[in-house]
């Protein structure tokens, strides 16, 4: 599905991704942990197509094409979505008209037809009533005045309503409640199946008790440092990063 | 049925006008020779058989006109100048000089109408297709044109609640002493130079009364009427609202529209009395030039509202996102106690386009409050002014204003300026003044395409959110319109 390759990147002149070689296929659920400023967001922007970012060396191929020549509308028709690690605001735009226009967009460019209001806000409603949403979040605009936890259950909300081939999840369990944690989980344990895989970052070995990875890996200093089964998440747990060369008191 | 025959006589009307007055004299001529001296202004009068004393109160206007001076300086606005001599100042409806069919239209044009979904005949009267208004006009107006036969229908039950809407022209002769009393009477013809010269030489526009008590059922709109297809340099709009009345009038349509006409000096003055309401709404999307500024609607507009009677309100919604330059006030004179003016305004300027617009709010009477919501977009090279004025008089006890100001910029070579002068006279009034300048974020961007949006349609969702407190005090089916146009306006303002 998704190969990365010797993937160089640096911002504004530093180098901060310095050749991640991964590669996930249809079905698997990898999780990437590592210390702050390891690059773990970096790698996640580089992948959905933000600007600011030099792809020096390296190369991204997705269901065969060259991620990185897509713009990141084209990426995310073709079904790569990113949960963001701080959701945006956008005043003034309700999140339904967002989801629907995001929809909408996306079926177009994928020469679907578009749905019309009723068909949009049967699918919104069922999607928002499994995540233990309220109707008064849908017509809030997009994020402004949500808490945290209530902005990450928002992205997986649009997870949910885009159904995407590949997500990045960056970060989403960060700011949840344990209740919340429970019901985003399995929300994103709804969208499992054999055809879509996806990227869960995280540093808490908690959220992988809910969504089981079949994949581990550690990321620090802009590298994959280690690879593993879920076991590798238990142990960082607790031995901290120390193993790779990270200071603790850092 | 007599509606709608009254509408094809209508049509019929303007496509004959041409052969009624003739080429053979001068008075009889189409068109009034170029420049403009007293007997222009004699002329114009003459051709509407106007009565003495309108002649009369033009010719005043035009001799205060010659000795003002154009107002270059104030303004932030910068523009070569206009040769007011090298101008046609009355020309009957053109049959001559327009495209033969679409293929003729400009193609830019032609894709805007596209994007907002007009139907094709509809795009032939807007661009001004030769004969496409009489062309068999009963189906123009009734298969086709379908607002103007709803304009048509309801025009008798308008009738019967005393409601009078026509042009001014029309109301000269039917209401001369409603005309007589308000015109100029909120709009003195010695008020600015581009309206002492509206006073002068103004050939067409709307004339609205609402009688007491009456709520009118419909919102009116200049875009009913058919002849407004070809509307005039100089319109002149009169609304009177009189006791416990209800209005919501609309002007323009949000299709643009081509026009050879430079300067534009349209005046619009509204009064309402005791316990009335006024809803003025405007979508204005004239030519705004090209991308490279040349080209172009001169937009000077006078628009004022006097709330005379005790509690009455005027509310001024507009959007405005054509014309090259734009220099516009609308206010509200709140003479009456407890009256309230508001003015919700979205201004866009993309490319070299140049606007210079706000209120002002005159509070004279007792607890008189007003609301100020300004939304400026800036993109492309475009340079945009928010100017406005509150003043409290001494008598204005109690009096609130409360101003927002909102700027969004888009990419670095545009600008935003807020001007707002308060004039405080009054101890227990009180004046807020809210000012904010944003960017389109990177973040925002970045998100709504990561989403699956294309770039312009994020610029276009974020444009939307940031005006959605405007956008939302307009009629609804204008709204729907005017969210296009937001997107349409700021085309290739990124990237
Ligand atoms: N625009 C920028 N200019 C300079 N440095 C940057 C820029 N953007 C990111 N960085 C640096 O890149 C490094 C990686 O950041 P990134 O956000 O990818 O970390 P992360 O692994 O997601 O950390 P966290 O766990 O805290 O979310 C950090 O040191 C950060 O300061
Ligand atoms: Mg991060």
């Amino acid at each position: 599905m998704i190969e990365i390759k010797n993937l160089h990147a640096t911002v504004d002149g530093k180098e901060i991704l310095k050749g991640i070689d991964l590669t996930i296929n249809p079905g698997e659920v990898h999780a990437i942990m590592g210390p702050n400023g390891s690059g773990k967001s970096t790698l996640s922007y580089v992948l959905a197509g933000r600007d600011g970012y030099e792809i020096t060396e390296g190369s991204v191929s997705f269901f065969g094409k060259d991620l990185l020549e897509m713009e990141p509308e084209e990426r995310a028709a073709a079904g790569l979505f990113l949960a963001f690690q701080y959701p945006v605001e956008i005043p003034g735009v309700a999140n339904t008209t967002f989801l629907k226009s995001a929809l909408n967009a996306i079926r177009k460019q994928r020469g679907e037809p578009e749905l019309d209001a009723m068909q949009f806000l049967k699918l919104v409603r069922e999607k928002t009533k499994a995540l233990n949403m309220t109707d008064e979040m849908l017509k809030r605009a997009v994020n402004v005045g949500f808490s945290g936890g209530e902005k990450k259950r928002n992205e997986t909300l649009q997870m949910a309503v885009l159904q995407p081939k590949f997500a990045i999840l960056d970060e989403t369990d960060s700011g949840l409640d344990i209740d919340a944690l429970k019901i985003v989980a399995e929300g994103v344990n709804a969208l499992r199946s054999p055809e879509r895989s996806m990227l869960v970052i995280t540093h808490y070995q908690r959220l992988l008790d809910y969504i089981v990875p079949d994949h581990v890996h550690v990321l620090a200093f802009g590298k994959i440092q280690r690879s593993g089964g879920k076991e590798l998440a238990l142990e960082l747990e607790k031995n901290g990063y120390a193993e790779f060369g990270v200071n603790e008191a850092a | 049925m007599a509606a709608t025959t009254e509408t094809v006589e209508q049509v019929r009307a303007v496509t004959e006008q041409k052969y009624k007055y003739g080429f053979t004299t001068d008075i009889e001529s189409d068109v009034a020779p170029k420049g403009l001296n007293e007997d222009t202004v004699r002329f114009i009068s003459a051709k509407k058989e106007e009565p003495e004393w309108l002649l009369e109160w033009r010719l005043k206007a035009f001799r205060v006109w010659q000795e003002m001076e154009e107002p270059r300086h104030w303004a932030k606005l910068s523009y070569p100048p206009i040769d007011y001599q090298d101008a046609h100042y009355y020309a009957a409806p053109k049959m001559k000089d327009r495209p033969k069919s679409l293929d003729e239209v400009d193609p830019e044009l032609l894709k805007t109408y596209e994007k907002l979904g007009i139907p094709l005949r509809e795009q032939e009267i807007l661009a001004g297709v030769e004969g496409a208004e009489g062309k068999s006009p009963a189906i123009a107006v009734d298969a086709v044109f379908d607002s103007v036969s709803v304009a048509t229908t309801f025009k008798a039950k308008l009738e019967e609640m005393g409601i009078i809407f026509c042009s001014i022209s029309e109301a000269v002769h039917k209401c001369p002493e409603l005309v007589q009393k308000y015109l100029g009477s909120v709009v003195p013809y010695t008020d600015n130079f581009y309206a002492t010269l509206n006073c002068a030489v103004f050939t067409d526009g709307s004339f609205v009364y609402i009688p007491k008590g009456v709520r009118c059922p419909m919102e009116l709109s200049t875009y009913f009427r058919i002849n407004q297809a070809n509307t005039g340099q100089f319109e002149r709009t009169l609304i009177i609202a009189d006791e416990g009345s209800y209005v919501s009038y609309l002007e323009g349509c949000t299709a643009p529209k081509r026009d050879e006409n430079q300067l534009h000096a349209a005046v619009v003055e509204l009064v309402a009395l005791d316990d009335a309401q006024i809803k003025y709404s405007t979508v204005q999307n004239w030519y705004p030039g090209n991308e490279d500024g040349v080209g172009g609607i001169y937009n000077f507009v006078t628009k004022r509202g006097a709330c005379r009677g005790r509690n009455s309100k005027i509310s001024w919604t507009q959007v405005e996102t054509g014309s090259a330059i734009t220099w516009k006030y609308p206010s509200c004179i709140l003479q009456g106690d407890n009256s309230v003016g508001e003015f919700y305004s979205v201004a866009i300027t993309n490319n070299f386009q140049q606007a210079d617009t706000g209120t002002k709010m005159i509070h004279i009477g007792k607890n008189t409050r007003s609301t100020i919501v300004s939304k400026g977009i800036s993109a492309g090279r475009a340079q945009q002014t928010y100017r406005g004025l509150v003043k409290i008089l001494p008598k204005a006890e109690g009096a609130r204003n409360h101003t927002q100001c909102d700027s969004l910029l888009i990419g670095d070579q545009c600008g935003a300026h807020t001007v707002p002068y308060i004039e405080n006279r009054n101890r227990t009034a009180r004046v807020e003044h809210e000012a904010t300048t944003a960017k389109i974020s990177e973040d925002q961007l970045f998100y709504c395409r990561q989403r699956g949006l294309s770039e312009e349609d994020a610029v276009s969702l974020i444009v939307n959110g940031f005006c959605k407190e405007v956008l939302k005090e307009l009629p609804m089916e204008f709204a729907v319109e005017a969210q296009k146009l937001v997107g349409i306006s700021l085309e290739g303002s990124v990237g």
